[in-house]
């Protein structure tokens, strides 16, 4: 699967529109995660899952900076985040069906908080550009 | 058997009451065969792949996005025995459609619902939500 160059133009066009929003989009969808897969809180044992801790908000504009970086280097996302790539498949190891998960959920957050934007040919290509983030970072498992 | 709270089924019917199934089931059919192209294999009968604006207004696809979410309905009222009021159209999916499980994409609907809800679609309304679709989805698959 391969972004498209209407694909990047849809990507950067929502997140140049969405701006400095995104670090609570991804406190959001984080908080969204653990609520309706709560099997995810098993990577976070240190952390105070109450929706919108600090500590969630925190890991949230940490996501949120990751997938800025991401469409930022949209023709190279295996080499801006080859440092997350290498952190996830040596340390946290966190399940690959996970990624999903939390694509959904950023998904789901983009659609609330800006309905407008997430036409469907937008919404196809945020699908892919988050399918490929995570495609990256689960690159390095085996 | 899935166990459903007070809570769970209230926020369920609050939610659904709102929900214009006819906008809301032609958009989330609309989206599955934007989003995941090769689901129109299904669709062949609909006329040939255009673009997402012709999708959209296609009145096949949203009378069709209609008749899913009326079904779904169905399991509103059906939520303590999805999988017998499921039955018939699970045989039908797995023995005359030849639909493949993995294409009733629920969480599209879970998207739809998002953005025409806003931030009236809580995360714990989306929790719910998100077990309910994904029963629907087990009892249409449950005769194959």
């Amino acid at each position: 699967m391969v972004l498209s160059a209407n694909d990047k133009t849809n990507v950067k066009g929502l997140f140049g529109k969405i701006g400095g929003a995104i670090e609570d989009l991804g406190g959001e969808a984080l908080d969204r995660l653990f609520l309706a897969y709560p099997q995810t809180k098993t990577y976070f044992p240190h952390f105070d899952l109450h929706q919108g801790s600090a500590q969630i908000k925190a890991h949230g504009k940490k996501v949120a900076a990751a997938l800025v970086e991401a469409c930022n280097h949209i023709d190279d996302i295996a080499g801006a985040l080859s440092k997350l790539s290498d952190l996830h498949a040596q340390k946290l190891r966190v399940d690959p069906v996970n990624f999903k998960l939390l694509g959904h959920c950023f998904l789901v957050v983009v659609a609330a908080h800006h309905p407008s934007l997430l036409t469907p040919e937008v919404h196809a290509s945020l699908d892919k550009f988050l399918c490929a983030v995570g495609n990256v970072l689960t690159a390095k498992y085996r | 058997m899935v166990h459903w709270s007070a809570e769970e089924k209230r926020l369920i019917a609050s939610l659904w009451s709102k929900v214009n199934v006819e906008e809301c089931g032609a958009e989330a059919l609309a989206r599955l065969l934007i989003v995941y192209p090769w689901t129109q294999r299904f669709f062949d009968n609909f006329g040939t792949p255009s673009s997402p604006t012709t999708i959209i207004g296609n009145p096949k696809v949203r009378a069709h996005g209609k008749k899913v979410l009326t079904s779904f309905g169905e399991a509103v009222k059906n939520l303590d025995n999805t999988k017998k009021c499921f039955a018939q159209l699970s045989k039908l999916h797995c023995e005359k459609l030849h639909v493949d499980p993995e294409n009733f994409r629920v969480s599209l609907l879970i998207i739809v619902l998002a953005a025409h809800f806003g931030k009236d679609f809580a995360p714990a309304c989306q929790s719910t939500r998100q077990k309910m679709v994904h029963v629907v989805a087990h009892a249409l698959a449950h005769e194959y």
